[in-house]
C-alpha cells in the first residue's frame, strides 16, 4: 500500500469550498475597489489623514486577505482525501515561522507609526486661537450649541439653573451671557475656519459623531472634553450620536451648516441670537 | 463492542434523578451546559430577528407582531425602547450564556476528564453547583425580558450612568437590577468551574501525559479558566459598585450634577469613565475566553480531518499563552474616543496591534496543517476549516480598530459590529458546531446525520458571510450601532438596501440553524449507532473509552500515554494514525 | 513542652497508598503526578479570585481617590481593637495547625476553638464598627469614602464568614479525632485561607487609613 507519498486529491466538497472562497475575494474586491458604498463625503482637513490611514491598513490587510484565505481555498480544492495517499510528515518549520512572525510584526509595527502620527496631529496639537468655539451639551435627545457672541465670552452655566426653558442652565444675569446665543439642534460654521468644541453632557454619555467631518466624541457627564477640526466644504450637514443614551438615541441628530463664509456665518448668528 | 458495565464501581445503581438531573458526573454536567446554552442560543437568536427584521423595514407596519408583543409594538411599529432592550438581551444572552456557557461550560466539563485519563473532576459537587448556578443565572436574565417595568436597556456593555440611574431609561430599573445579579451569578458559577478545571489538568494527568503531550483543547481549557479566574471578579467587582450607585444612593460611576429629564439626580462626584475601565479590564479577556477554546477545540479536530499532525504545535501553545498575557493591557482599545486620556490611546494602539501577532501566528499554523494533507470532509471538518476562514476575516478587521486614529470614524458603527460577531460570535460558534459534530458519538453513542451536517455547514457558512461582511460595509457608510431607524439619517438612507440584504440573509442563516437543532434532538435518540469506538480514527484518550463513557470513564485501568496527540500520518507505520495510549515501537515520536 | 498524646488519634503511622490516581491528592500508584494536592491549588485558586476582586475595587479606590469630590470620613476606632482581633485569630489558627505536627491534639483543640471565637468577635465587631459609623451620622451614601469602606469592609467580612464556616467545619473533624499528622490538610488549608484575609484586611484597612 501507499507509504506517505503525494498529498492527496481534489474534491467535491474541497472544489465547492474553494469556489465559496474565490466569490468571497472577488466580492470583498468589489465592494473595497469600486465602493459602491463607501465613506460620507470627506469635508475636514484632519478627515483626509484619517481616510488615507484607513487606505494604508486596507491595502495591508486587503492583501494579507486574499493571500490567506486564497491559500485556504486552494489548500481544500488540492488536498482533500481521495486515493490511499498519506498526507505529508511535516509539522515544524522553524526558520518560515519565525519569517512570517518578523513580517508581521515589522507591517504592524509600521502601522501603528503610521497610525500615531494621524492621531498625535488630531490629539497632540492645539487648536489654532482664531478657531470659532462652541460648547456642546448632549442631553436625551437633543444637542445643544452654546456660542460666546460677540464679546468672545462665554456666560456661566450652572446645572442648577437648568429649566425646560433654559437647557444648559445658562445665567441670565451674568454680563457675559447677555449676548449668548443658545442654539438647539442646529450647529453653523464658517469653512475653512478651525472650529473648536467644547463636549458636554447634561445625563448620561453621548457621543458627539460628525460622519463628513470624522470627528468622533463622547460627551461624559462631569467632564469637559474638547476636540477642534477645520471644515473645508460648505453645506448641510448631519450630526448623530453614537453611544447608546436611551430610547431616543436613534433619533439624537442636528443639523450642522458650514457656511460659504465668515459674514454668512455672522447673519445666522445675529438672526440666532433673536430667538 | 457493548456499553461498559464492567466498568462501574461498585455503585448502587443511582436513580434517574440522580443519574442525568443531579449528577455529579462531568460528562451529565458538560451535556447539561450544552443544552441550556443552546435554549438561551435559540432565544439570542430569535430577538436578533426582530432586531434585524426592524432594521431592513423600519417604518413599516407588522400587525402580526403587533399581536404576539402587543405593549412593544403598539400602533404597529416597534417600539424603540424595546429595540434596544432587544440589543442589550441579544448581546448578553449570546457573549455569557451561549458562548462561555458551551464552550467552557459544556465542552470543558465533557473534555477535559476523559482528554487527560481522568474518572471524573478533581471536585465533582463544587462543578454539579457552578451548572445549577449557572441555571439560575439563566432564570435571572431570562426573567428580565419578563418585568413590566422593562427589559434592561444599556447594552451588554451597561455603560454608567446610563445603567446606573434607574431614571435614565425605562427597563433601567427591574431590569438592569436583575441583568446585574443574573451577571454576578453568573461570574461565581464561572469561577467554580475555572476552579475545578484548573485543579483537574494540573494534577489528574494521568501517567505519561506531561503539559507538552496534552491536546490543544486541553491547553485552551487551561489558559482559558486562568483568564476567567483574572477577569471576571473584576467584573464581579464592578458589578457591585453599580448594584450600590443604583440601589444604595452611592456615586461611583455618577458624577455630580446631572439631570434626567428635568430631575436633578442628587449624586457626589463619581467618574463614569471608571465604568469603563473596569469592564473592559474583564471585557477584553472576556472575548478571549470566548475564543481561546474554540482555537483549541479547532486546531485538534482540524488534525484529525487533515490526517496531519497539527503544524508548530509549540508555537501554538505559546501563541495561546501570549495572547492571554497581552489580552490584560489591550482594553483601553474599547475606550479610544471615550475621553481618556490620548496618550493612553498611544498605548494601547501599540498593545492592541501587539496582540495581532500571535494571532496570526495561529493562522499561520493551521494553514500549515491544511498545507499537504489528506482532508476528510466530515460536517466536523468542515466546520473546524470554516472556523479558520471566518477568524481570519474577523481579525483582519480588528487591524483597522486598533489603530486608533482609523477608530475615530469606526467606533460605534456596524464595522465593529461585523468584526467582533465574525471573530467573538461565528468562528467561535464554527468551532462549536464542529465540536458537537465530533464529540457527538462519545458523548450519545450515536452519529448525527452526516448529510444534514453538511447542508447545515453549507447553508451557515454562506449565510454568516452574507450578514457579516456587508456589515463592514455600512460600517464604513457610518451607520452607528444601537439606532433602531438609519432612515432617520439622510446620510444612510442610500444603504438601506444593504441592511434589506442583510436580513433576508440572517433569516436564512437563522433558519439553516433549525437544520442542526433537529439533526442533533432527532439523533440522539434515532442515530445511527457508533458501534466503533473510534469512529473518526483521531489519537487522544477520550476515543479509546466506550461511547458513552460509563462511570469512571476508562474501566478498570486508566489509560497510560506514551505519545503526543498528533501521530498521523507517521511514515512506515502501518494506519495513518497512531492515538495516544499506544506504546512507542521503534522510537517514540515525543 | 509537646507532648505525646492520643498516638492512635493523631498518628505515628501512616496510611497505605490508595490504588490508581488517587483523585489528584498525591503520591498514588502512578507516582505522584503533580507535587501540589488538589486541595492546595483549589484553596490558592480561590485565594487569586479573591484577590482580584479586591484588587479591583482597589483600583476604584485609587481612580475615585482623585476625583474632586472625594471626602475623607472619620474611620471607627473599634476597628484598631478589631484588626487586633484578627491578628490574634490568625496567630491561633497557626498555632492549632503547629499543634498537629507536634502530635499535640489537645492543644491542637483548643486553639482551634480560640481561632473560632476570635474570628466569630472580629466579624462582630465589624457589625459594631458600622454602628459606630452610623451612629456619627456616617452612611453608605455619605462620600465616596464612607461608600467604600461599608462596601470593601462588608465584602472581606463576608469572605471571612466562609473562612469561618470553613473553620467550624475544621473543628467538628478535629473533634471527632479525624485530624490526624498524615491527614491535616483541612487545617492547612482553613489557615492558608485565614491568613489570606487577614493580609487582605490590613491592606484595606491601611488603604482607608492612608488616604
Amino acid at each position: 500500500m501507499a507509504d506517505g507519498t503525494g498529498p492527496g486529491r481534489f474534491t467535491l466538497s474541497g472544489i465547492v469550498l474553494a469556489g465559496l472562497i474565490v466569490i468571497l475575494i472577488v466580492a470583498s474586491l468589489y465592494f473595497f475597489i469600486a465602493q459602491p458604498y463607501w465613506f460620507p463625503i470627506l469635508a475636514s482637513e484632519h478627515g483626509a489623514r484619517i481616510d488615507s490611514l484607513f487606505m494604508a491598513v486596507l491595502v495591508v490587510s486587503g492583501i494579507a486577505f486574499v493571500l490567506v484565505q486564497g491559500a485556504l481555498g486552494f489548500f481544500v480544492a488540492r488536498y482533500g482525501e481521495n486515493g490511499r495517499e498519506r498526507a505529508a510528515y511535516w509539522h515544524d518549520n522553524p526558520k518560515a515561522e519565525a519569517i512570517l512572525l518578523i513580517i508581521t510584526a515589522v507591517i504592524l509595527t509600521v502601522l501603528v507609526f503610521m497610525g500615531q502620527r494621524v492621531w498625535a496631529s488630531i490629539y497632540f496639537s492645539d487648536a489654532p486661537t482664531d478657531a470659532t468655539i462652541v460648547e456642546i451639551t448632549g442631553e436625551q435627545f437633543l444637542w445643544n450649541f452654546h456660542y460666546a457672541g460677540p464679546d468672545g465670552q462665554f456666560g456661566r452655566t450652572d446645572s442648577k439653573l437648568i429649566t425646560s426653558t433654559n437647557n444648559i442652565g445658562l445665567d441670565r444675569d451674568d454680563p457675559a451671557a447677555k449676548d449668548d446665543i443658545v442654539s438647539i439642534g442646529n450647529m453653523h460654521a464658517p469653512v475653512n475656519k478651525p472650529v473648536r468644541v467644547r463636549l458636554r453632557s447634561k445625563d448620561v454619555i453621548h457621543s458627539f459623531f460628525l460622519p463628513n467631518f470624522r470627528v468622533k466624541q463622547d460627551a461624559v457627564p462631569g467632564m469637559g472634553i474638547e476636540v477642534w477640526f477645520t471644515p473645508t466644504k460648505a453645506g448641510p450637514f448631519e450630526v448623530a450620536c453614537a453611544e447608546l443614551c436611551g430610547l431616543g438615541h436613534y433619533r439624537m441628530k442636528a443639523a450642522l451648516t458650514i457656511d460659504e463664509s465668515q459674514e454668512k456665518f455672522n447673519q445666522w448668528l445675529e438672526e440666532a441670537a433673536k430667538q | 463492542m457493548h456499553e461498559s458495565h464492567t466498568a462501574e464501581h461498585v455503585h448502587h445503581e443511582l436513580g434517574f434523578v440522580r443519574k442525568y438531573i443531579f449528577s455529579t458526573d462531568h460528562k451529565i454536567i458538560g451535556i447539561q451546559y450544552m443544552i441550556t446554552a443552546m435554549a438561551m442560543a435559540v432565544v439570542g437568536g430569535l430577538l436578533s430577528m426582530l432586531m434585524r427584521y426592524q432594521l431592513a423595514w423600519p417604518q413599516m407596519l407588522s400587525p402580526t407582531l403587533a399581536k404576539i408583543f402587543p405593549i412593544s409594538y403598539s400602533g404597529g411599529v416597534m417600539a424603540p425602547e424595546f429595540y434596544i432592550s432587544l440589543v442589550t438581551m441579544h448581546g448578553t444572552l449570546m457573549v455569557f450564556f451561549l458562548f462561555t456557557a458551551v464552550l467552557t461550560g459544556g465542552f470543558g466539563n465533557f473534555l477535559i476528564p476523559l482528554q487527560i485519563g481522568a474518572r471524573d473532576m478533581a471536585f465533582p459537587f463544587l462543578n454539579a453547583l457552578s451548572y445549577w448556578v449557572f441555571l439560575l443565572s439563566c432564570i435571572v436574565i431570562f426573567s428580565a425580558l419578563f418585568v413590566t417595568s422593562g427589559a434592561p436597556m444599556g447594552g451588554w456593555t451597561a455603560y454608567a450612568p446610563l445603567s446606573a440611574v434607574p431614571s435614565a431609561a425605562p427597563g433601567q430599573a427591574t431590569g438592569m437590577t436583575l441583568w446585574i445579579t443574573a451577571i454576578a451569578l453568573f461570574s461565581v458559577s464561572g469561577l467554580m468551574g475555572g476552579l475545578n478545571y484548573i485543579t483537574t489538568i494540573l494534577t489528574m494527568r494521568t501517567r505519561g501525559l506531561s503539559m507538552m503531550r496534552l491536546p490543544l483543547t486541553q491547553w485552551s481549557l487551561l489558559i482559558t479558566a486562568i483568564l476567567g479566574l483574572l477577569a471576571f471578579p473584576v467584573l464581579l467587582g464592578a458589578g457591585i459598585l453599580l448594584m450600590f450607585d443604583r440601589l444604595g444612593g452611592t456615586s461611583f460611576f455618577v458624577p455630580a450634577g446631572i439631570i434626567m429629564g428635568q430631575v436633578p439626580i442628587d449624586h457626589a462626584g463619581g467618574h463614569p469613565l471608571l465604568w469603563q475601565h473596569l469592564f473592559w479590564f474583564f471585557g477584553h479577556p472576556e472575548v478571549y475566553i470566548v475564543v481561546l477554546p474554540a482555537m483549541g477545540m479547532a486546531s485538534d479536530i482540524l488534525s484529525t480531518f487533515c490526517r496531519k499532525p497539527i503544524f508548530s504545535y509549540r508555537m501554538m501553545v505559546y501563541s495561546m499563552v501570549a495572547i492571554s498575557v497581552l489580552s490584560f493591557v489591550v482594553w483601553g482599545h474599547h475606550m479610544f474616543v471615550s475621553g481618556m486620556n490620548p496618550f493612553l490611546g498611544s498605548v494601547f494602539t501599540l498593545t492592541t496591534l501587539l496582540i495581532a501577532v500571535p494571532s496570526a501566528v495561529k493562522t499561520f499554523n493551521w494553514l500549515g496543517t491544511m498545507w499537504g494533507a489528506r482532508i476528510r470532509f466530515t460536517a466536523a471538518g468542515l466546520f473546524a476549516i470554516g472556523f479558520v476562514s471566518m477568524f481570519v476575516s474577523g481579525g483582519l478587521s480588528g487591524i483597522f480598530l486598533g489603530t486608533s486614529a482609523a477608530d475615530i470614524q469606526l467606533q460605534d458603527t456596524y464595522f465593529v459590529v461585523a468584526h467582533f460577531h465574525l471573530v467573538m460570535a461565528i468562528a467561535p460558534l464554527f468551532a462549536a458546531f464542529a465540536g458537537l459534530y465530533f464529540w457527538f458519538p462519545k458523548m450519545f453513542g450515536r452519529f448525527m446525520n452526516p448529510l444534514l451536517g453538511k447542508i447545515h455547514f453549507w447553508f451557515t457558512f454562506i449565510g454568516a458571510y452574507c450578514v457579516f461582511f456587508p456589515m463592514h460595509i455600512i460600517g464604513v457608510g457610518g451607520q452607528m450601532r444601537r439606532i433602531y431607524d438609519p432612515t432617520q439619517y439622510m446620510f444612510l438612507v442610500p444603504q438601506q438596501p444593504v441592511n434589506v440584504f442583510i436580513t433576508i440573509s440572517a433569516f436564512i442563516l437563522g433558519a439553516a440553524q433549525l437544520i442542526f437543532l433537529v439533526n442533533f434532538f432527532v439523533s440522539i435518540f434515532a442515530g445511527k449507532r457508533a458501534t466503533e469506538r473510534n469512529p473518526w480514527h483521531a489519537t487522544t484518550l477520550e476515543w479509546t473509552a466506550p461511547s458513552p463513557p460509563g462511570h469512571g470513564n476508562f474501566g478498570e485501568e486508566l489509560p497510560t500515554v506514551y505519545r503526543w496527540p498528533f501521530d498521523f500520518s507517521v511514515p512506515g507505520e502501518k494506519e495513518d494514525f497512531i492515538p495516544q495510549d499506544v506504546p512507542a515501537t521503534v522510537t517514540a515520536r515525543h | 513542652m509537646p507532648v505525646l498524646t492520643d498516638d492512635r488519634r493523631i498518628g505515628t503511622v501512616p496510611p497505605p497508598i490508595p490504588p490508581g490516581d488517587n483523585g489528584g491528592n498525591g503520591p498514588s500508584e502512578y507516582g505522584s503526578s503533580f507535587p501540589i494536592s488538589k486541595g492546595q491549588i483549589g484553596v490558592w485558586i480561590l485565594l487569586t479570585a479573591v484577590v482580584m476582586l479586591f484588587a479591583g475595587l482597589s483600583s476604584a479606590y485609587i481612580v475615585l481617590r482623585g476625583v474632586p469630590a472625594w471626602q475623607n470620613i472619620e474611620l471607627p476606632s473599634l476597628l484598631w481593637p478589631n484588626t487586633a482581633i484578627l491578628l490574634l485569630s490568625s496567630v491561633a489558627i497557626d498555632l492549632a495547625r503547629r499543634a498537629v505536627r507536634r502530635r499535640d491534639a489537645q492543644s491542637m483543640k483548643r486553639w482551634l476553638i480560640a481561632g473560632l471565637v476570635l474570628g466569630a468577635a472580629f466579624l462582630l465587631g465589624q457589625v459594631a464598627a458600622w454602628r459606630q459609623l452610623v451612629n456619627a451620622g456616617v452612611y453608605l451614601p455619605s462620600t465616596l469614602q464612607s461608600s467604600f469602606f461599608y462596601i470593601l469592609s462588608g465584602l472581606h467580612g463576608v469572605h471571612l464568614l466562609g473562612g469561618v464556616i470553613a473553620l467550624v467545619w475544621v473543628l467538628v473533624a478535629a473533634l471527632e479525632n479525624k485530624i490526624t499528622v498524615f491527614n491535616y490538610e483541612r487545617l492547612k488549608l482553613c489557615a492558608l485561607y485565614w491568613h489570606v484575609m487577614d493580609a487582605i484586611w490590613i491592606y484595606l484597612f491601611g488603604m482607608l487609613l492612608l488616604s
